[in-house]
């Protein structure tokens, strides 16, 4: 009896012992990105270093401002957003609701894949295909660009916006859709009237999931939007948070390095916020 | 009084299941039909083919035909969506949307194309009048239905249901989920309702059909076994196998 007891709090101790490798991880990184990341924003200035305009972290006055990635990541993470959103959210009512049995399973399998092609598989179409046509498209010098960049992120964000939002869908009872039905609303009244309005908690937490993801995409991005430090046009070349400290670390030294860590402590603040937002979201959908 | 209703030769299958068995019956205007019989008889099923639900099950076959004031329901040139907008119906679970007390009986009325402010503040406030719950909601309008009881929940069922005025309507063991107090009250507000509506009940109790409907028919094993007056069903069936289910001898 005794030895069985001894046995148990031995396993409970091993599971707790992995539960709080996770949260350790998370501390770790928090701690380390907080401690490397604020001397920079020290020297440099807060407002300086948030709202500068010029990032030269190489020339002989160099100058220190992250504007234009913050303004970058936001609105290609809003473009990516407004074109993937639409269309994610227009596949999971099709698919939750419309789609036959065997299309179902068809289409849920390719988004499944689309789920796990690397990000560097996206940057390498992106930069063969996509570029070049938005090249001739606009008849612009070089297609690498803002807008490159948004139409990668939006594919790439659809899998967590189909997945997401056909989760909350599915799990509306029938028997709304039949009290609707009942009425004389035709079926893709109820979807829209009843349907979506009662799993909107997880739609949104769909969303918010996809701003998530498309906020922290680095390889693809960084293959397609021509990484030069501009602020934001849409056909302009422009670099990102997460792409400005993945370019430069590899060459980095002193306050430019942890000017680096700066932004990536401005991305994770990012990340933070979104993750509060979707738990928020994913609360209350539970929550019915 | 004349037949709204009228079933001839109905016959359902689900894939292979022969759920119906040559169903004929003519309901009467404004008076309560109830059917009754074990579970499994086909009486919901018969029930769901009156407004034609049933479509939305999938490999469900008919045959034989129900005329509704006359029009064959499964023409293809009827409306299905005007057909249970005429012939609604209650569920046995109540299920309100999750939305306002208000929301939810101006749903119908808004899918049928009323968007005026003060048209359907009247529409919503004669429902739930009609519904007997008025009293109990009128100052939680805006409020989330979902947050009324159970009794409650089922009443404003009726009242959505009854928003889009419609001339019969079908109830699926409406209170089977309630308790007896919110079940009498459902009752009480059924008789009444015969003035203006249609009904036809489905229900698992017999001294529910006895108390407060006009008609009854038995069912059994897809079959209609019997169908008459109530009192002179219950106290005089004219088939064992009625005489049998009515005395407790089975069901």
């Amino acid at each position: 009896m005794k030895k069985n007891k001894q046995l148990e709090n031995i396993v409970h101790g091993i599971f707790l012992i992995c539960g709080l490798i996770t949260v350790g991880c998370v501390l770790l990184i928090t701690i380390y990105l907080v401690i490397s990341g604020i001397p920079a924003i020290l020297e440099i200035g807060l407002v300086p270093f948030l709202f500068g305009e010029t990032w030269a972290s190489t020339a002989a006055q160099p100058a220190y401002g992250i504007l234009p990635f913050i303004l970058t990541s936001i609105y290609g993470t809003a473009g990516a957003i407004v074109l993937g959103v639409p269309v994610g959210f227009m596949t999971a009512v099709y698919l939750s609701k419309i789609a036959s049995a065997k299309v179902k399973s068809v289409m849920e399998a390719a988004i499944s894949l689309l789920a796990g092609i690397p990000s560097v598989v996206y940057g390498l179409v992106g930069m063969l295909v996509l570029v070049p046509a938005i090249r001739k498209a606009f008849n612009i010098p070089d297609g690498a660009s803002l807008f490159a960049a948004i139409i990668v992120l939006a594919i790439m964000i659809l899998p967590s916006i189909i997945k997401v939002s056909m989760t909350a869908l599915d799990a509306v009872p029938k028997e709304y859709e039949d009290g609707s039905l009942a009425l004389g609303a035709t079926p893709i009244e109820t979807y829209f009237r009843v349907s979506v309005p009662a799993a909107k908690s997880g739609i949104s937490a769909a969303v918010v999931l996809g701003v998530g993801r498309a906020i922290g995409e680095a390889m693809a991005v960084m293959m397609v939007s021509g990484n030069a430090p501009n602020m934001p046009g849409l056909f302009e070349s422009v670099r990102f948070l997460t792409t400005a400290v993945a370019s430069e670390m590899s060459y980095s030294s002193g306050l430019q390095q942890q000017a680096l860590f700066s932004i990536a402590l401005v991305l994770f603040l990012f990340i933070m916020l979104i993750n509060a937002t979707l738990n928020f979201f994913m609360k209350r959908s539970k929550e019915g | 009084m004349s037949n709204i209703i009228t079933a001839k030769d109905l016959c359902l299958w689900y894939g292979q299941f022969k759920a119906l068995k040559s169903i004929s019956m003519d309901i009467p205007e404004k008076s309560i039909t109830a059917f009754i019989g074990p579970s499994g008889c086909g009486k919901s099923t018969f029930l769901k083919t009156l407004n034609r639900m049933n479509d939305l099950v999938p490999d469900v076959k008919i045959t034989g035909d129900v005329r509704f004031r006359e029009q064959n329901i499964f023409d293809s040139n009827v409306d299905v969506n005007e057909l249970r907008r005429d012939v609604g119906m209650v569920f046995q679970k109540p299920n309100p949307f999750p939305m306002s007390v208000y929301d939810n009986i101006a749903y119908g009325p808004r899918t049928h194309g009323v968007s005026s402010k003060s048209q359907l503040d009247d529409i919503v406030e004669q429902a739930l009048k009609d519904a007997a719950i008025w009293d109990e909601v009128k100052d939680r309008l805006k409020k989330n239905a979902l947050g009324l009881s159970g009794g409650q929940q089922q009443r404003l069922c009726i009242a959505r249901a009854l928003a889009v005025q419609p001339q019969v309507l079908l109830m699926d063991e409406p209170t089977s989920a309630l308790d007896p107090i919110s079940t009498s009250r459902i009752e009480e507000l059924v008789s009444d309702l015969k003035k203006k509506y249609t009904i036809v009940m489905v229900t698992h109790n017999m001294q529910q059909a006895v108390r407060i409907s006009d008609y009854t028919a038995f069912f059994l094993l897809g079959e209609l076994v019997e169908f008459g007056k109530t009192d002179e069903l219950f106290a005089q069936p004219t088939d064992k196998r009625t005489e049998d289910y009515i005395t407790g001898r089975f069901g």
